[in-house]
This record gives structure tokens, sequence and C-alpha cells, in this order.
């Protein structure tokens, strides 16, 4: 894919093809395209086929932030084509990075357009004035793009003028000269005079090359014909192509037919093509991006904008964090407050812990508006099940911030939840703005002893419906309450789910042990000390991690033989007795062997 | 960069011995009582009708005699010499239950990708909603693939539907044992509403008119004293009718058995296994082999 046809820009649709809420079924070199706008102005153009099962994503439904597959309900965030949640497994994050392909998008002179590698930029011409310019209704032409261009150049068309002043707005009016004044291979600029040469207009005609027969011409006026003449200018011009596809058709009956071009379809990657699914390995800082904003959201909170240096934000879905690395060496986790489909910044809100050990002193402190950090990659250990028939949120403090994510999502789909927001004060709640925008499903518990939220969450907590979850984030006592009310309620394990800031569990390290690696074959002793994950890195074997304190569920490994004693926060009370999982960074072994699945 | 070529000329005759030597259900048998039928087989013309004795006898190409069947009420037919007769659908020889085509319908898409639809749980809250699913219940819980005597089976297969069969009235959480017994048809059983220690039984048996154009039979064989055939009947068009806007934007038209032309999730066991099932016997008409070398 390298000749000159596929490293030009050409128009795919008219702005006015690109509506809100709508996918527009485009075609470029053979290739099929879905079109379609974000509700924030953005255009995406993608191939049009689901990475799935291959459905056109054109029946799909634009939702204004994503795009939404017909056939099994995939999601794909506006901006990075990224899946963001697959219904026929609502317990699973997409750990995956499932993303569609996706080609540049740029709008001028009321067209929109795109390529399969362009260089630069779209053609300008001194002909349109970017503001002034009209664009026609696109016109299908089955012929080649060069029977097509050398058509144009002999079109004959009516200055606007006197297609105006025409009183049917259906007549030609008085043919006058027509002349090129510019051309290439995608395109005719025509300047059509009266026949008194008392009045002209230019227009350019681009021609779309959808496949090798197949050529969409698009016809731009230079300067806006008046509102009441839109509509016979519209006509004039629509009868003189009609005329033009006509004749052109007609001479390409008489050729041979082109071959079709093929467009080549990528590959997915290797390790999507198979179901278990690997997990990214390490701590690593993939991305680097700059803090737009820093602002106060609430007492002690500092809210934090960051966009991207080069590329695209990768994809998010709710309840995922990223690893923020701070100047002064220290890592801390960051959950996103960001609605779907927001992919032009991440937004993290952060709690000045004054007894922390400096990470939330150094982004309040020393990090300013401008200055670069290196993140991780977001990821999802606090997934969002869209398979309830209500979702209680419950929200402790600086613990909004993932469940901000969440309602933003659950409102955005219509899907029924409650977000009950525990704080000291009005002003302690953070993103108090955004969490107005959610409306009736929000409830404010303010200033409440710890007696008084006890008895608020037992009725918060009350009386399970089927098909109910619930998810909790803020302090430890806080989700300890939570959890305990939960149970006695009735609530199973599977169905209330909970994030950690921090572990405050006492670990003794005494122990020493082996551990086994059942698809590495190797056999590790863990002296006293030391975690598995250190000496799983200490021996060359790559581990996930983020947190490193066993809160956040990154570093989660099968268990295939030995007992696992849990020293984390993450897995629940149900998990932690079937044994089959555990966390390396914290947890270790309660006999003298572990076999795990790594 | 590797790429999948995605041209679809449609393969006019088919060479491919597997396919050729299948029995298709080229028309249900009530079809050609009605009159001659002429249509299309793996690409060839086809030609059935009955002949004055009262037999089923069909001709492809200009005017070639084939071997038939007549089975389950449909004709089946062959362009090459099958190994025996048709698969075994052993509920047709249950005299309590309603057997019968509930419809026959034209499909712009390849047989696999139709087989592969009727395998799929996960598309029932989009694309039959209200019917066979609803969202917000969309989860495909694991279940189980296996071949048994050369066919695949998947057992386990539980799905929430509001509205199972013509004859149930309330949501249920709905078993179903998926069955494989040919590389272009597909059974179905699950629970009876009416008879619960019993299955219904749903196949789609298609006659492939060419590598991208087909015809679905629906057959039907239910334990529903209940329901009016028009009632039963009226419902199987009516989930047929959703799935064919669906099948027909699938591209390519053609099945890719390459692993990674598409991305599959635990819910798509029971494809996976066909896929790799259509590799293994060989089959090439209806998908895009994988390349040489290729792991499927
Ligand atoms: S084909 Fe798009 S979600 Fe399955
Ligand atoms: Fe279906």
């Amino acid at each position: 894919m390298s000749g000159e046809a596929e490293r030009r820009w050409h128009p795919v649709a008219s702005q006015y093809d690109v509506v809100p809420r709508h996918v527009f079924w485009g075609r470029l070199l053979g290739r099929e395209l879905a079109v379609w706008r974000a509700d924030d102005g953005y255009v995406n153009v993608w191939e049009n086929r689901c990475l799935h099962r291959g459905v056109r994503l054109s029946v799909g439904t634009n939702d204004g932030r994503e795009l939404v597959c017909r056939y099994h309900g995939w999601r794909y965030a506006s901006r990075t084509a990224g899946c963001t949640y697959i219904p026929a497994h609502p317990a699973d994050a997409p750990a995956r990075t499932i993303c569609n392909r996706t080609f540049p998008a740029l709008e001028r002179y009321g067209l929109v357009w795109s390529g399969e590698e362009p260089d630069g930029e779209p053609p300008v011409l001194d002909a349109l004035e970017p503001g002034g310019a009209f664009a026609l209704r696109g016109v299908t032409v089955r012929a080649p793009a060069e029977m097509v261009v050398d058509a144009l150049s002999r079109h004959r068309f009516s200055p606007t003028d006197l297609i105006g002043a025409a009183a049917d707005g259906n007549g030609p009016g008085p043919g006058g000269p027509v002349t090129v004044t510019g051309q290439d291979r995608y395109h005719v600029v025509l300047r059509a005079e009266s026949a008194d040469g008392g009045s002209a207009s230019t227009a350019v005609f681009f021609a779309q090359p959808a496949d090798a027969d197949r050529t969409v011409v698009r016809a731009v006026l230079a300067g806006r014909p008046a509102p009441d003449s839109r509509i016979p200018v519209w006509r004039h011009h629509n009868t003189a192509l009609t005329q033009l596809r006509d004749a052109v058709e007609a001479e390409a009956r008489r050729r041979p037919p082109p071959e079709p071009m093929v467009a080549a379809i990528e590959e997915v990657p290797i390790h999507l093509s198979e179901v278990p699914e690997p997990a990214p390995k390490g701590r690593r800082a993939g991305l680097r991006v700059q803090v737009a904003r820093k602002w106060p959201v609430a007492e002690d909170v500092a809210g934090f904008e960051l966009v991207s240096i080069a590329g695209q934000l990768p994809t998010f879905q709710p309840g995922a964090h990223i690893d923020v690395h701070l100047p002064n060496g220290l890592v801390r986790q960051y959950s996103l407050t960001n609605g779907p489909g927001e992919l032009d910044r991440y937004r993290i809100g952060v709690k000045l812990e004054p007894d922390g050990g400096g990470g939330s002193r150094s982004l309040h402190e020393n990090v300013r508006v401008g200055d670069v950090l290196a993140v991780s990659e977001p990821r999802n250990n606090f997934p969002l099940r869209r398979d309830a028939v209500r979702t209680v949120l419950v929200a402790g403090g600086i613990g909004i911030t993932p469940l901000l994510a969440m309602a933003q999502a659950l409102r955005h789909q219509g899907l029924d939840f409650e977000l009950h927001v525990f704080a000291r004060s009005e002003d302690h709640i953070a993103f108090a703005e955004l969490i107005d925008g959610l409306g009736e499903s929000v409830t404010r518990h303010i200033g409440l002893s710890p007696s008084e939220t006890g008895a608020a969450l037992e009725s918060v907590l009350a009386g399970p419906g089927p098909h109910e979850h619930v998810y909790v984030c803020g302090p430890g006592p806080m989700l300890d309450a939570a959890r305990r009310i939960a149970a006695a309620g009735g609530r199973t394990d599977d169905t209330v789910h909970f994030e950690y800031f921090a572990n405050p569990t006492d670990i003794d390290d005494s122990t020493t042990f082996t551990v086994e690696l059942a698809r590495s074959a190797l056999s590790l002793e863990v002296p006293a000390g030391a975690t598995i994950m250190e000496v799983l890195r200490a021996n060359g074997v790559e581990v996930s991690s983020s947190c490193e304190t066993g809160a956040c569920g990154t570093c989660r490994v099968a268990v295939l033989d030995g007992e696992p004693v849990h020293n984390d926060v993450y897995l629940n009370d149900t998990e932690k007795q079937q044994g089959g999982e555990m966390m390396v960074c914290v947890s270790r072994a309660g006999g003298d062997r572990l076999v795990l699945d790594i | 960069m590797t790429v999948m070529a995605t041209a679809e000329a449609e393969t006019q005759v088919c060479t491919d011995p597997v396919i050729r030597n299948q029995w298709h259900a080229v028309a249900d048998l009530d079809e050609i009582r009605r009159g001659e039928l002429r249509t299309l087989l793996l690409g060839e013309p086809l030609r059935c009708w009955i002949d004055s004795g009262g037999a089923a006898r069909a001709a492809a190409g200009p005017d070639r005699e084939i071997e038939v069947r007549t089975d389950y009420g449909y004709l089946w037919a062959t362009l090459g010499k099958p190994s025996g007769g048709v698969f075994d659908v052993p509920e047709t020889r249950e005299h309590d239950r309603r057997t019968l085509n509930a419809l026959t319908v034209g499909i712009e898409v390849s047989a696999p990708r139709a087989v592969e639809n009727f395998l799929d749980m996960a598309h029932f809250p989009y694309v039959h909603a209200g019917v066979l699913g609803e969202e917000p219940h969309t989860e495909v819980a694991e279940y189980r693939v296996e071949e048994r005597d050369g066919e695949l089976w998947a057992f386990d297969c539980l799905f929430y539907q509001p509205r199972a069969a013509a004859a149930s009235s309330q949501a249920v959480l709905a078993e179903y044992v998926y069955r494989v017994p040919h590389p272009y048809s597909a059974m179905l059983y699950k629970s009876s509403p009416t008879d619960a220690s019993r299955m219904d039984a749903i196949g789609i048996f298609i006659h492939p008119l060419t590598a991208t154009r087909i015809r679905a039979h629906l057959f039907i064989s239910v334990l529903d004293d209940v329901s009016a055939d028009r009632e039963i009947r009226r419902f199987q068009q009516g989930v047929i009718a959703q799935d064919k806007p669906i099948l027909e934007n699938q591209h390519p038209k053609l099945l890719p058995l390459d692993p990674r032309a598409e991305t599959p999730i635990r819910a798509d066991r029971s494809a996976i296994v066909y896929r790799r099932w259509l590799s293994r016997l060989g089959v090439t008409y209806g998908v895009i082999p994988a390349a040489e070398g290729v792991r499927t």
C-alpha cells in the first residue's frame, strides 16, 4: 500500500453525511469505512468492520461517545477505536488491547478527508476560502476516477447568481464559457461565466476514488449562495452532474471492467487470535503526559488533567487506574474519573495525605501545569459489570474517583444505578460539578459519625434484589463495614466489589518456602524478608504489578498447588478460601511449597 | 504487513471434494410438490422435480441426473459420492413430536457464517432483544465443546431468555445443547417449555447456492401441542428476519479460518472449534482457508 493514491488525502464524506448519532458508510480505494462524529465534534474514520466477527460497524449505533456493534454489543471508544466492553463477559475488563483500525480524519471545505497513509495535509486550493466554501451532495459515478476527472474538465454549469435569479430554479441560465483553472489527478477547478461576462462562479470538483470502478464526485462552490437560492443551486448542479454521470457510465460500460481494488484487512495481533489473554507485564510507565490543568476540586484534593504529548491516549474502562511516576521516584495509583469516550485527556483527583509516603505531597506541592509526567497505560482491576438490573455505587471521600467513571458510563448507557457519596462536608466532595450532572441518581451523606455511617450503609445495602451489584471504594474502615453489612444482608461475595486505597495488613514475612513455576519449570526459594515478586524478578520472570502492596490486583497469579497465606485486600473472602489465585507482591505460602501457573 | 485477502469473486463451481461429497438439503419436499424448482447447488444449475411415479429427482448442470435422498421432509442432493446417508436425527422417530419445516429463507452469506450464527448465544440480547435475550442479561457462561464420532457438540450452554419459544410466556434460564453433524448444518436442543424432561430440537439445514449465497431451511421438532403451526412458523420467521441483515453485513462473506482474521472470546468456543474442524476436514468452499503452515 504505497501507491500515489494511497499517500494522498481524499474526501470520504460531506459534513452533512456525518450527522450526530449516525454512522456513515464510506468507501475509499476499495476499503469500506465507518465515518462517525462523536458528540464532542470529533470525526472518526475507521475500518468498517468489527474485530469480533466482521460485522460492518456502519450498521452499529453511534451513542455519541462510543460505537456499539450490532451483533454482540462490543463497544469501541471514539478517537482510539479501543474496545471498552464485551457484554458476553461482563466481569472481565478487556485486558487485551482490542483496537480497531483508524484512519486519519480532517475536515476542510465542508468535506471529511481521509486516506490510507496520507502524507502532509489535504489539498489547499486558492479558489476556495476555508469559511466560504459550500459543499454539494456527492454523486456516485460507476466509472474509474480518471474517466470522471477527464469528463469533469469538460463539465458545464452556470454561475450561482444566474441560477438564483432564474424563475423556476431549474433553468441552466444563459450559457457562458466555462474554463478549467486548475486540475490534477483527483480534482478539477472550473470557472463559469455568464454569456455577458457580468457574473462568474468558481467550483472545485473532487473525485473520490471509492473503488476501481466507482467514483464519488464531491463539488464545492467557492462562496455560499444566498439562503433562498440554495435549493435551486443544488438542483442545478445535481442535474448537470447527473447528465455527466449518465454519459460517463455509458462510456465506461463500453470498456472492459477494471480489476477491483483489494483493500487489505490487517490481521489481528497473534495474542488476540487465541482465547487465553496474557496481561501486560511489569510496572512500566509507557506514556508521557503533560499536566494541562491543576485545580482544587475539594478540601485537600487537587484535580489534574493530563494530556498526551504525542499520539492518542490509550482506551480506558470505568474503574481503571493509572500508575503515576512522580519526580521524587515514588509510584502512585490514581483512578481515572473520565466518562466514556473522553479520550482527549485523563482526569484524576489526588488527596493530600500528609502522613503518606510523600506521593500526594509531591503532586500537590511540586507538580505544575506544563510539567511532564510518566504514567502507565490504564489498567482495570475494578471492572464494572453492565449486566446488573441495578447497580449501587458507594463512595467514601476520595473513593469517589473510580465510581465517578462508573456512574457516568452507566448513566450514558441508560442503566439503572444509585451513587451514594459519603463525605465529611460539602466542601470535601471532589468533582462536585460532575456529581451534580448525575442528577437524581445521587444521594449525599454528609458529616456522619462512624455509627451514623453504619446505619446509612445498612439502609443503602438492605434487601438485595436479583441481579444487583454493589461497588464500594473508600477508606479501609468504611469498606470493612460495607462488606460486613452487605454479607449480613444476604449479598454474596461475587456481587459486592470493592477497591481499597491501601493495604493495612501487617505482613509476617519471616517464613521461607519454595515456589515452583509450572509453565517455566523453575523452582525458586523465597527467603524471609523477600516477596515472591522480588524473587521472580530477580530470576528474570516478568510479573505485572502496579501498587505492589496487595491492594490493586494487578499481580494476581493462579495457584495450582499449595496453600497461600493471603496478605492482600484485593480478593474477597470466597476467593481467598478457594485459594485459586494470589497476589505475589505480598502473599506468601502457608506450607513449604507453592505451585504457580507462570 | 501481513494481510487477509478479501476478494470474494463468487466461485462459480465448487471443486472442494469434501463439500461436493456431502448431502445438501436443497428443498423442502412440499416446495417441489408444488412444482419444479430451478435453483443452484454449489454454483451449478440444479433442477428438482417429482416424477410421474411420485419420486423426487434432481439434475445438475445442463442435464446430469444426480443422486438424491428424502429425509426429514427435505430433498437432499449431492454432486459427489457421499460415504453414507444423511446424518441421523433421532427425534424424527418420536411420534409425539411436531416436525415441520418452519421456513426457507435466502441469505446473502456463506454457509459457515450462517452455521456460526446458529451456534452463537452472545448475540441474543442484541439481535433478538426481547425474544431470545434481553439487556442487561448478556453474560455467556462457560460451556463445554466436544468432538464425538466426527460431530461437534456443545454442552451446558445456559442463557437468560425472556421468551425462548413460541409456547413460553416468561423469562427462563434456558439450557441449550448444540450439535454440528455436517459442515453446513447444525442442530440445537433446548428444554421444552411444555415438557421439562425432554428437549425441543431445531435444525438449520443449509442449501449452498454458491460460496456466498445460501437458502437456510429451519427444521423444527417440538413437543408443543398448544401453538399452531402458523405460530411456530411466525416465531422462527421473526427470529431469522433479525439475523438476516446482520449476516448480510458480515465482511468478508466467506468464513475466515485463519485464527488471526477475527477476535474470538471465550463465548466463541464453539465457533473456534467449528473453524478448526472445518480446517481439519479440509473444507475450502464457503471459507477463506488459512494459509499453508498456519496453525488453526
Ligand atoms: S461482530 Fe461486532 S460485537 Fe460481535
Ligand atoms: Fe440469531
